[in-house]
């Protein structure tokens, strides 16, 4: 199959397409052939993809199974996975079934929230697998539609304000990186990304309004990458449509969100900053670093007195991104693979966690923590995987969550000691909120009246956790698994990374006479 | 030779006759019976003759001494606004038919504009320029007030005649410095006279008196002032017919005088229009955040629109001028299918253009609401949809010339301005249970709105061409 790319990133679309044009009406029997339709074209993508994953060659550094045909303004419709966007494609197709099995409960509006949600998985498995900026740029934009239109239509109750957030905050940040993949375009004359990844951009020092800027042209374009991907990321102390954003958001997209869209930006990292300006990611590795090591601690702090489940988890997940963000311009195979491992884990975790929400809400119709307590009693399944995943959002030893900060903090103590100390004092944190919440809902007494006749999972439910709670634990337990695939492409990066930064002299004329000369 | 150059002119020239001949039939026929019959006549040859100037055209022809230039640049724009003004044409008649309007003059108006226009991108003289301006001016003008009875109407045409008469007479004033200075009204004579380095005072003056003229033309701000009033008290078909052909002809006509007669002078004019572009764009989308009115909301959105593709047009390269005339092909698109809709926008019978009209439109129309996503989804620029490509192409252009300021003001103002296209569909599908709006579409119109939206969707695949033939005029203009 030579378009195997394409054929899995189409499939979703090809449903909802389908869904669009010939399904009539919205009573019982079309919401659920709406339902069906939906979950068979996710798992059918899943399935797909996993043909991906067995032609994979790990020992392959280069683009695997490409596609390429020419299109508009002078730029191609590029496909192509190496060892770093091949894991993402497959936990986009993993997900994405557990997703859509999510909304079975909703029923207002269903055809139209399935045909969001498989544009959605389109969009985010063309970011994945895009070999054009800016055919990624395309996708990587797309994907806010659909996403403000699921916060928008089915979110809660105030949702009109979360969904203009998101939508404009993030949109600002990666229109700076449209001008910035522009002037790349001008000055490498391609747009095709493993052309891009080999071009040396310049690193001389140039002045604006009177600034000198030590690295250049590398620099100003690192910054307005950066402006896109640490939104998205997101990053302190640009992450404040994410807690919004996740409260309001139906249960399905807090998944979705959190499992895969966030994703994006660690992947954008990875694919753009780090390889295609190095010397610039060296210079301003620091930045990245405190920012990090800030958004772990401060997120941390913020999540203990969150009183909302939803809003708690999801600083949790800015604090768990901290990680990544770190590990990545540690710049060593420990952090970028670690990274990478905590993107894929927090995948899993995250999305789990909320639909651990999602199954109370679904039963009281509230995230308040303190309408809870003593759910152990009347629901013990839910108990044990809710603790499970609570376990594994604080790292411990045998869940994925702990291979993930622990590669991640071993990179960064190479990179630098004290961020390094600072960032494992999250550690403790984390296990601070997410124990107390724990306690807070499952332990204690039932006294609430309105819990006495809480049900426990039901079958769906049960079906829904049970990959995760796998997929977890295995990865915990055999991490190899993911940093088989993923070694080989990051050690690669790495060498070229260090033999840029390595080969890079400042300008030190100017860089001596610094601001002003 | 006058055989010779009449032949150029002929597209013209039947348009003129058969506007003539029309306005004949439609007094003798006994008025407006025969107006729905003229609409589709008159959309049929608009159609026709966009066909024939499209196959039949090649090469560069020169006509009356180089008063009148017959190239691909002019051609793409013509077949441009021809197919333009053919599909408001079609769109207006049943709006028109229920207001009571629907009088055989609209057609004939419409066709004396559109041999105006035709005039104007193919321009070759100053005099030649000033004709078909004028000619497409006081058309518009008089359909602007074609709503006699209603106050808004005739206010919104009195308003566009003294501010048009205005700039005309700004345009004027500089094409006669430039006339005395250069000592010539033709282009190809002025650009011997203008050339780089020693560019005279009062070619410069002429020059900048003439942009003004034209900015008001293309309402790009700060010359705007006009175009929300104008575009809220017209009737609708006519809001359309002003944000579409009329548009793309006066950007053509910008093009045209800045390259063929100024071309030399890049410089001094790139920064007028790189000025105008950056205040039109954070103007419109500014202003347009407070509106609650789609027609001024759309007025506004056109004075943005404009600051783009005179980016492209700031630029000063093929490339610019390629993208500014995808822009403006992308953009009359877009206008085509968001007009369709506002034209039926309506409740107990009167049309409504208040956007909390819209309120929970989706839940009642999927269909349409959808359509009109996609196109506020892609006048505001959002990937992939087809919207993204023009103003993709523009801050390429821009970048490319070394404007890369102007290129990061375009996609902070692009941001900005993406909350009203937003807010049209916070109502649709967000909004709160009110009153119904009912949007009984005729056919013409919905088929107008889909096709449009389709466009939007599907087009990002190539353009359908588009892009090659507009690569094609901008190198006829620019070399």
């Amino acid at each position: 199959m030579d378009n195997l790319l394409s054929i899995i990133t189409f499939t979703p679309a090809l449903a909802a397409l389908i869904l669009a044009v010939f399904l009539r009406g919205d009573d019982e029997a079309a919401q659920r052939n709406a339902k069906w339709l939906a979950l068979i074209a996710t798992s059918a993508t899943f399935l797909l993809s996993l043909i991906l994953l067995f032609e994979f060659d790990p020992a392959n550094t280069g683009f695997q199974f490409v596609e390429e045909s020419p299109w508009v303004f002078g730029l191609t419709y590029k496909m192509g996975v190496d060892g770093i966007s091949v894991l993402f494609v497959l936990l986009t197709t993993f997900l994405m079934p557990i997703t859509i099995g999510a909304c079975w409960t909703v029923e207002h509006r269903v055809k139209d929230y399935m045909i969001a949600f498989l544009v959605l998985e389109t969009l985010m498995l063309g970011v994945f697998c895009a070999l054009d900026m800016v055919l990624f740029y395309l996708f990587f934009e797309a994907g806010l539609i659909p996403m403000f239109l699921i916060i928008g239509i089915w979110g809660g109750a105030n949702r009109i304000y979360a969904a203009f957030k998101f939508f404009l905050y993030t949109l600002l940040g990666s229109l700076l990186m449209l001008v910035a993949m522009i002037a790349m375009y001008v000055d490498a004359g391609t747009t095709d990304i493993p052309t891009l990844l080999n071009h040396q951009f310049s690193t001389g020092t140039i002045e604006l309004f009177g600034f000198h800027i030590i690295g250049g042209l590398q620099v100003l374009l690192w910054l307005a990458f950066f402006a896109s991907f640490a939104v998205k990321m997101p990053m302190w102390p640009v992450h404040t449509w994410l807690p919004d954003a996740h409260v309001q958001a139906p249960t399905a997209g807090s998944v979705v969100l959190a499992a895969i869209l966030l994703k994006m930006g660690g992947y954008g990292f990875l694919r753009f900053s780090l390889p295609m300006f190095p010397v610039a990611s060296d210079i301003l590795a620091p930045l990245v670093f405190w920012m990090s090591a800030i958004a772990i601690v401060y997120t941390s702090l913020v999540a203990l007195v969150q009183e909302d489940m939803k809003k708690l988890i999801a600083y949790s997940s800015v604090a768990h991104m901290g990680y990544v963000t770190m590990g990545i311009f540690a710049a060593n195979q420990q952090g970028v693979d670690g990274a990478i491992f905590q993107m894929l884990s927090h995948g899993f975790i995250s999305g789990a966690l909320f639909l651990c929400v999602g199954v109370i809400y679904d039963r009281m119709h509230t995230r308040e923590i303190d309408a809870y307590g003593g759910l152990v009693n009347r629901m013990p399944a839910y108990a044990l995987i809710f603790m499970l995943f609570t376990m594994a959002n604080v790292g411990l030893p045998g869940t994925s969550g702990f291979i993930g900060e622990f590669l991640t903090l071993v990179g960064i103590f190479q990179a630098n000691t004290l961020v390094a100390l600072v960032a494992t004092s999250g550690v403790i944190l984390s296990a601070g909120y997410a124990l107390w919440l724990y306690r807070r809902v499952v332990f204690g007494d039932l006294i609430k009246e309105s819990l006495k006749t809480i049900s426990d999972i039901t079958p769906r439910e049960r079906a829904l956790f049970a990959p995760l709670v796998a997929m977890t634990i295995l990865l915990g337990v055999y991490p190899s698994l993911v940093t088989d695939i993923i070694g080989p492409s990051v050690a690669d990066l790495l060498t070229q990374y260090s033999a840029a930064v390595e080969a890079f002299v400042p300008d030190t004329m100017h860089a001596a006479t610094g601001h002003g000369g | 030779m006058i055989a010779q150059d009449l032949f150029t002119l002929l597209p013209e020239i039947v348009l003129a006759l058969y506007a003539m001949a029309a306005l004949m039939f439609g007094v003798w026929t006994g008025k407006d019976r025969t107006a729905p019959m003229l609409v589709w006549a008159t959309s049929g040859i608009f159609i026709a003759l966009a066909l024939w100037i499209g196959l039949n055209g090649q090469g560069t022809t020169m006509a009356f001494g180089g008063m009148f230039i017959d190239d691909s640049f002019s051609r793409f724009a013509k077949i441009t606004i021809l197919v333009a003004a053919a599909a408001v044409l079609l769109m207006s008649q049943d709006y028109l038919a229920k207001i009571g309007i629907l009088k055989f003059e609209y057609p004939v108006l419409v066709s004396l504009a559109a041999v105006g226009m035709m005039m104007m991108v193919s321009s070759g003289d100053l005099i030649a320029l000033y004709m078909g301006l004028e000619l497409q001016s006081l058309a518009l003008y008089v359909i602007a007030a074609m709503h006699r009875d209603n106050t808004r109407s005739t206010e919104a045409g009195l308003k566009y005649f003294v501010l048009g008469a205005l700039s005309s007479g700004l345009l004027l004033y500089g094409a006669s410095l430039v006339y005395g200075y250069s000592g010539t009204t033709l282009f190809s004579g002025i650009i011997g006279a203008a050339s780089e380095g020693d560019l005279s005072l009062g070619l410069l003056f002429g020059l900048v008196f003439v942009m003004a003229g034209l900015a008001f033309k293309v309402s790009a701000a700060p010359f705007h002032m006009w175009t929300p009033d104008v575009y809220e008290g017209s009737p609708t078909p006519v809001t359309a017919f002003f944000a579409t052909a009329p548009k793309v002809a006066a950007m053509c006509l910008f093009a045209r005088v800045v390259f063929d007669a100024f071309g030399n002078v890049v410089s001094d004019w790139q920064q007028i229009i790189a000025f105008l572009s950056v205040v039109s764009m954070f103007l419109g989308a500014i202003a347009a955040i407070g509106q609650t009115d789609i027609k001024r909301l759309m007025a506004y959105s056109s004075i943005a629109h404009m600051g783009y593709a005179l980016m492209g047009l700031a630029a000063g390269t093929v490339e610019g001028v390629q993208s500014m005339l995808i822009y403006m092909a992308i953009y009359v698109t877009m206008n085509i299918g968001t007009f369709a809709f506002i034209l039926c926008m309506e409740r107990d019978g009167q049309s409504v253009t208040s956007i909390s009209a819209l309120n929970q439109f989706s839940s009642r129309e999927p269909g349409k609401a959808l359509a009109l996503l996609i196109l506020m989804f892609s006048l505001a620029g959002i990937p992939p949809l087809v919207g993204f490509f023009a103003k993709f192409g523009v801050l390429l252009a821009a970048v490319d010339a070394g404007l890369v300021w102007l290129a990061v003001a375009g996609v902070i103002a692009s941001a900005i301005g993406a909350f009203y296209y937003l807010r049209i569909v916070y109502y649709m599908y967000f909004g709160e249970e009110t009153e119904a709006l009912e949007a009984k579409m005729p056919p013409v119109q919905y088929a107008f709105l889909m096709a449009s939206a389709v466009i939007m969707l599907v087009g990002v695949a190539g353009f359908f061409g588009v892009e090659g033939s507009a690569l094609a005029a901008a190198e006829a203009l620019v070399n």
